[in-house]
C-alpha cells in the first residue's frame, strides 16, 4: 500500500498561497494522484478475478464440448431410427468338431417391432401380418396397434422371404431390427453336447445370444468375451463319428424296441470324448420346452449318457476283479466258490445260471458270476473297494465341459456295508452315467492310468495319475477280449478290430421305491477296441430294451445293447482311422489248371 | 468537467473514425461474432423449414426474416461499437429506464403467445421481448453504480446495484422467466464478484441463489416440472431433451449429412432453444465444437482485453457483458446435452429470433466499444509502479 496522501496538502497550498497562485490547482492534482492509485489498486485485484472468471468460462464451454463428444461418440440406443447398413460383429464365437467342421455358427436374420404411434393404417397392418404369420391374431395386433403402447416386439426372427412381405405391407410403424441368431446347421446332430442359446437382453439394434445348456452354456462366457469371437471353439467330437453312432444307435433302439438309448465314444488314452448320443433327442435350432410333469428324465432334453444315473451291472465287475489282481489277492487262475445261493443275512445273491461249484477268476468275468464277484469283493473290503473306485473317478461328477455334467453325482450308499460292497461289485447300489463308466473303462484298459473325459481339444492333455499296474491292464483286456471272444458278449465279435468288452444287464429300481421291476433292464456293454492294443473305448446303453424274435421275450445286454455296439464299431473303426487286422491268407501253391 | 471524462480515449483530431475504428476493435471477436451469425443462418436453412410448413409459409420464410434482422442488429452493433463508452453509458443508462419501463408493464399490455408466460410485446409484424434488451442496459447500469461507488466520496452504488438487481429478478420471475432471472443475477453477481466482493461473501449468495432455487421448486409447478425432468436419469425418447440426446448421437463426429436430419421435424424449437441439436445432427460434432470455439474466443479475448483496462467502469461493463454472453450461450448449449435442466435460453447470434438477434447485436455493440484499445498510461505504470509490464 501507498503511503496515505493527505486529502489537502495543507503545506503545499499555503506554500501557493504565499506566492499568490491558485491553490486549487493543487488540490485538483492531489485529489487526480490519488486516484490514479486507487484505480491501479483496484485493476490488480481485478486482474487476478479476471483470469479466474477467464479459466472458469474456459472450463466451461470445454465441459460442454466434453459432454457433446461423449454423447456424438455413443451409439443411438432408442429405439425411433437406426443407422442404416449398422453392422452387427459376429460376437459370438463358433464351435467346431475336432476337424474344424461346425457345429454351431451365426446367422443374421431381422426381427420385427411395431411403433404404433408412427402407423399409417393399424388396420391393414394387422390383416397383412396375420396372413403373412398365421399364427399372429388380427385382433390382438389391433388392439396393440390401436392401444397406447409406443413399441412392440413382433416376431423375434424372421426370414428373408417374410421380411420382404412385411416390408411390402409399406407401413412406416413397422420396423426391422438385425438380429444375431445361433444356427446349428447339422440339426440334431450333437445336440445334447451343443445343448442350445436364446436372446438375452434385445435391443433393437441387436441382441445378445445365450447359451441355456451343454457346451454353449458350460462355455458362454468364453464364446461371448468379444477378443476371442473370431476362435472357434473346438471340440473333442468328430462329426462323421457323431453321425454314424446316431444313426446306429437310433436303429437299434428302434429294433430292440428301448425308450432310450446312449452311447459314448472315448479316446482310451486321453479322455477325448469323440462321440456323445443320447436318443430321444431334440434340434437346438428350436428348443423344446422342458417337461412340466412327469419325469424330467424321460424329455428329449435330457442327456443319458452324462445326466443318467444308472445302475450300470455287471460292467462293474471288472473293476473288482482288476483291483484284486493288482493287489496280488488273486491271479487268472485262482479258482473261486460260486455255489448259490450266497447269503448274507437276510439277502441271497443269485447267479443267472448256475456255473458249479468254481471258476477261475478269468470265468467268473467271462461267465459273469454275481457270486464269484462278491467273493472276491469280501477279500478286498469295503474302504480299498471304496478308495478304488474313487480312484477311478466313479463316485464324484465326471468334470466334463457341459453344464449338466456337475449335477450328475453318482448315488454311493450312504453306509457303505459288507454287503454294499458286495452288491457293488457287480454293479447294483451304485448309479452312474455311461459317461463314467467309459471314463474308468479308459482307465482300466488304457495301461492302467486316470482318464479324465473331455469334450474340449486345448492343448496336449497330461496323463493321469497310475491307478492300476500295466501288467494288471493287459490282464483285464484279455478278460474283456475273452468276454467277446466265448463269453456273454459273443455278439459283439466284429472281424479285424478285437473288441474286448463286458455286458451289464441291471433290473431298473421303481422309481417309487421299493424294490426292482421284473421286466425293466438297463442293457448296456461297455466295450474297448481293439483289445491288444486300446484306441478307443465305447459304452452303449439301452433303456428297456426286449427282443421279442426269439420264442421268449430277451432283455440281456448280449442279445441287447452288444449287437447294436458291434454294429457301432463295424461303422465307426474305419472311419476313425482304424485299420482291420487280417488274418494273413495261407500262402497256397500255385494250382494250374488246364482243361 | 475534466472528472466526467477523465480516462477516456483522449479525442485525437485529425483522426480518421474508420482507420482507427480498425486500428481499435477487437478484430477476432467481431469475426467470431459475424462467423456465429452465418452459422445461425446456415442452420436457420436446416431448422426452420419445418416450422414454415407448420404455419403455411414459404419454405425459407424465417430465414429471409433472420437475414433482415441480422442487417439491422449488425448495423446497430457497428453504431454501438463506434461510440464512446461515455456515450455508450449515457444512452444505456436511457435504455435502461425505457426497457426497465417495459418489463414492469408486462402483466398489463404483454402477451404469452400461448405458451404460458407473459414475456413478449405483440407488435405485429414482430415480436419483442423487453427482457432481452434489459440485459445489455442493466449491466452496463450495474455497473456504472457499481464504478461510481468506487470514487471517492461516491454513492453507495453496490446496494443500490443490488436493490435494482432484486426487483428485476421479482418482476422477471412474475412472468415466469427464471432463466432470464438466473442470468441477471448472475451477471451482477459477476460484476460484484470483479468490483472487489469479498470471497466469503460469494459464497454465501451461492448458498442464497441455491436456497431461493429450492423455494422455486417448492412454489412453482413450471419450475419444478423441469427439474424433475432434469434430476430422472432416463431420458425419455419422446421429450424435447430426449429427441436433442438422440439428434447429437445420430449426427456422430461429422453428422448425418446437410438436410438430412430428423430431429427437426420432431422439436418444435429447433430453430430457437434447440439449434444446437440440428447442428450436431445434421454436421456432427465439428461444427459444434466449432460454435463452442467462437464463443470462447469472444468470452475469453474480451476478458484478456479488459485485463489492462485501468477505467473501473469499463471494465466492469465490459466483464458483465462478455459474461452474460457466454452464459447464455453455455446455459443452451448445456440443456441440449444435460449438464442443465431445461431452461429456454437462445443461443445468441445463431438462433432465430427477431428481437433477440438486435439486444445481442446491441450487447456485442457495447462490449466490443468496451474492448477497444485505448491508451491506458503504461508508461504512468512503470512510472509509478515500477513494475514491468
Amino acid at each position: 500500500m501507498s503511503p496515505r496522501v493527505p486529502l489537502r496538502p495543507l503545506a503545499r497550498i499555503l506554500e501557493a498561497r504565499a506566492k499568490g497562485e491558485n491553490p486549487d490547482l493543487i488540490e485538483r492534482e492531489n485529489k487526480h494522484r490519488r486516484h490514479e492509485d486507487m484505480r491501479d489498486r483496484a485493476r490488480l485485484r481485478a486482474e487476478s478475478r479476471l483470469v479466474v472468471l477467464a479459466g472458469l468460462f474456459a472450463l466451461a464451454f470445454g465441459a460442454v464440448g466434453v459432454k457433446m463428444g461423449t454423447i456424438a461418440s455413443s451409439d443411438p440406443s432408442e429405439p425411433r431410427a437406426h443407422a442404416a447398413g449398422a453392422a452387427i460383429a459376429a460376437a459370438r464365437a463358433d464351435i467346431t468338431d475336432r476337424n474344424g467342421r461346425i457345429l454351431a455358427t451365426n446367422l443374421v436374420t431381422h426381427s420385427l417391432y411395431a411403433q404404433p404411434p408412427q402407423m399409417v393404417d393399424p388396420a391393414r397392418a394387422a390383416a397383412e401380418l396375420a396372413r403373412i404369420f398365421p399364427d399372429l391374431d388380427e385382433e390382438r395386433l389391433l388392439g396393440w396397434f390401436t392401444g397406447t403402447r409406443k413399441f412392440l416386439w413382433i416376431k423375434k426372427r424372421i426370414s428373408p422371404e417374410q421380411k420382404q412381405a412385411v416390408f411390402d405391407i409399406g407401413e412406416p410403424g413397422l420396423l426391422f431390427g438385425p438380429r444375431e441368431m445361433r444356427l446349428y446347421p447339422n440339426g440334431t446332430l450333437a445336440a445334447h453336447v451343443l445343448g442350445g442359446a436364446r436372446f438375452g437382453q434385445e435391443g433393437v439394434n441387436a441382441a445378445e445370444v445365450i447359451g441355456v445348456a451343454g457346451i454353449e452354456k458350460a462355455f458362454d462366457d468364453r464364446l461371448r468375451d468379444p477378443a476371442r469371437a473370431g476362435e472357434p471353439l473346438q471340440l473333442t467330437i468328430d462329426l462323421t463319428v457323431q453321425a454314424a453312432v446316431e444313426r446306429v444307435l437310433a436303429g437299434g433302439m428302434t429294433m430292440m424296441n428301448a425308450k432310450g438309448a446312449a452311447a459314448v465314444l472315448m479316446d482310451a488314452r486321453t479322455g477325448e470324448v469323440v462321440s456323445l448320443v443320447s436318443l430321444p433327442d431334440f434340434d437346438p435350432n428350436d428348443r423344446p420346452s422342458p417337461l412340466v410333469e412327469g419325469n424330467p428324465s424321460d424329455s428329449p432334453l435330457f442327456n443319458r449318457a452324462v445326466q443318467g444315473l444308472y445302475e450300470l451291472g455287471s460292467t462293474f465287475k471288472i473293476f473288482a476283479v482288476a483291483q484284486a489282481l493288482d493287489l496280488g489277492l488273486v491271479s487268472p487262475e485262482t479258482m473261486i466258490d460260486t455255489r448259490g445261493p450266497l447269503r448274507w443275512g437276510k439277502y441271497s445273491i443269485n447267479d443267472f445260471h448256475d456255473y458249479g461249484a468254481r471258476l477261475s477268476v478269468t470265468d467268473v468275468i467271462v461267465e459273469s458270476s454275481n457270486i464269484g464277484t462278491a467273493r472276491i469283493a469280501m477279500q478286498l473290503g469295503a474302504v480299498r473297494q471304496r478308495a478304488f473306485l474313487e480312484a477311478l473317478g466313479l463316485t464324484t461328477p465326471t468334470g466334463l465341459e457341459l453344464v449338466e455334467a456337475p449335477g450328475a453325482k453318482p448315488l454311493v450308499p450312504a453306509n457303505w456295508s459288507e454287503l454294499s460292497t458286495m452288491t457293488i461289485s457287480y454293479g447294483h447300489g451304485l448309479s452312474a452315467s455311461p459317461l463314467h463308466l467309459a471314463a474308468a473303462y479308459a482307465t482300466i484298459v488304457n495301461g492302467g492310468t486316470r482318464v479324465m473325459p473331455t469334450l474340449v481339444r486345448d492343448g496336449p492333455i497330461q496323463r493321469g495319475p497310475r491307478v492300476i499296474s500295466p501288467e494288471t491292464s493287459a490282464i483285464a483286456r484279455d478278460m474283456l477280449r475273452q468276454v467277446v471272444t466265448r463269453g456273454t458278449a459273443s455278439f459283439g465279435e466284429v472281424p479285424g478290430y478285437e473288441v474286448g468288452g463286458k455286458t451289464g444287464t441291471a433290473d431298473k429300481p421303481k422309481e417309487r421305491g421299493g424294490g426292482y421291476y421284473e421286466d425293466k433292464v438297463i442293457a448296456t456293454f461297455a466295450s474297448v477296441f481293439p483289445a491288444d492294443d486300446p484306441r478307443y473305448v465305447l459304452v452303449l446303453t439301452l433303456d428297456e430294451p426286449v427282443m421279442t424274435s426269439g420264442r421268449e421275450p430277451r432283455r440281456t445286454a448280449g442279445w441287447t445293447a452288444v449287437p447294436v455296439a458291434a454294429e457301432v464299431i463295424r461303422r465307426v473303426a474305419p472311419l476313425l482311422g482304424l485299420k482291420p487286422q487280417i488274418e494273413p491268407l495261407t500262402p497256397t501253391g500255385v494250382t494250374l489248371t488246364s482243361n | 468537467m475534466t472528472e466526467m471524462v477523465y480516462g477516456a480515449a483522449p479525442r485525437q483530431d485529425g483522426d480518421p473514425i474508420l482507420p482507427r475504428w480498425w486500428r481499435t476493435i477487437d478484430k477476432w471477436s467481431i469475426s467470431a461474432i459475424l462467423l456465429l451469425f452465418a452459422i445461425g443462418l446456415l442452420l436457420g436453412l436446416a431448422a426452420s423449414p419445418p416450422l414454415a410448413e407448420r404455419n403455411g409459409l414459404a419454405p425459407f420464410h424465417y430465414v429471409e426474416r433472420q437475414v433482415v434482422f441480422g442487417v439491422i442488429a449488425f448495423t446497430v452493433m457497428f453504431a454501438t461499437t463506434m461510440m464512446s463508452p461515455q456515450m455508450v453509458r449515457r444512452l444505456a443508462v436511457i435504455g435502461f429506464f425505457l426497457a426497465f419501463a417495459a418489463l414492469a408493464m408486462l402483466p398489463a399490455l404483454g402477451t404469452d403467445f400461448g405458451k404460458g408466460a407473459v414475456r413478449w410485446y405483440s407488435l405485429g409484424f414482430a415480436s419483442l421481448q423487453p427482457s432481452e434488451f434489459l440485459k445489455p442496459v442493466f449491466v452496463i447500469t450495474v455497473a456504472w453504480l457499481m464504478a461510481a461507488s468506487q470514487e471517492i466520496g461516491g454513492p453507495p452504488g453496490k446496494s443500490m446495484s443490488l436493490a435494482l438487481t432484486l426487483v428485476i429478478v421479482a418482476f422477471l420471475a412474475m412472468q415466469p422467466d427464471f432463466g432470464q432471472a438466473a442470468l441477471v443475477l448472475f451477471g451482477w453477481g459477476v460484476m460484484y464478484f470483479l468490483a472487489g466482493a469479498p470471497y466469503i461473501l460469494i459464497m454465501g449468495i451461492a448458498g442464497v441463489v441455491v436456497l431461493g432455487g429450492m423455494i422455486a421448486y417448492e412454489n412453482s409447478e413450471h419450475f419444478a416440472r423441469r427439474i424433475d425432468g432434469f434430476l430422472t436419469p432416463e431420458v425419455e425418447p419422446t421429450t424435447q431433451l430426449g429427441y436433442a440426446t438422440n439428434a447429437i448421437r445420430e449426427g456422430g463426429f461429422f453428422g448425418v449429412g446437410v438436410g438430412e436430419g430428423q430431429v427437426k421435424w420432431s422439436l418444435p424449437d429447433a430453430h430457437t432453444d434447440f439449434i444446437i441439436a440440428v447442428a450436431a445432427e445434421e454436421y456432427g460434432l465439428i461444427l459444434v465444437l466449432v460454435i463452442i470455439a467462437l464463443y470462447a474466443i469472444v468470452v475469453v479475448r474480451s476478458f484478456m482485453r479488459l485485463l489492462a483496462e485501468r477505467d473501473t467502469f469499463i471494465r466492469l461493463a465490459g466483464t458483465g457483458l462478455a459474461a452474460m454472453l457466454g452464459v447464455q450461450a453455455l446455459i443452451n448449449m448445456g440443456v441440449a446435452v444435460r449438464l442443465l435442466p431445461a431452461k429456454g435460453m437462445t443461443l445468441p447470434f445463431v438462433s432465430y429470433g427477431g428481437s433477440s438477434l438486435i439486444a445481442t447485436g446491441l450487447a456485442a455493440g457495447m462490449l466490443l466499444a468496451f474492448t477497444r484499445t485505448r491508451p491506458q498510461g503504461r508508461i504512468g505504470d512503470i512510472l509509478s509502479t515500477g513494475r514491468r509490464r
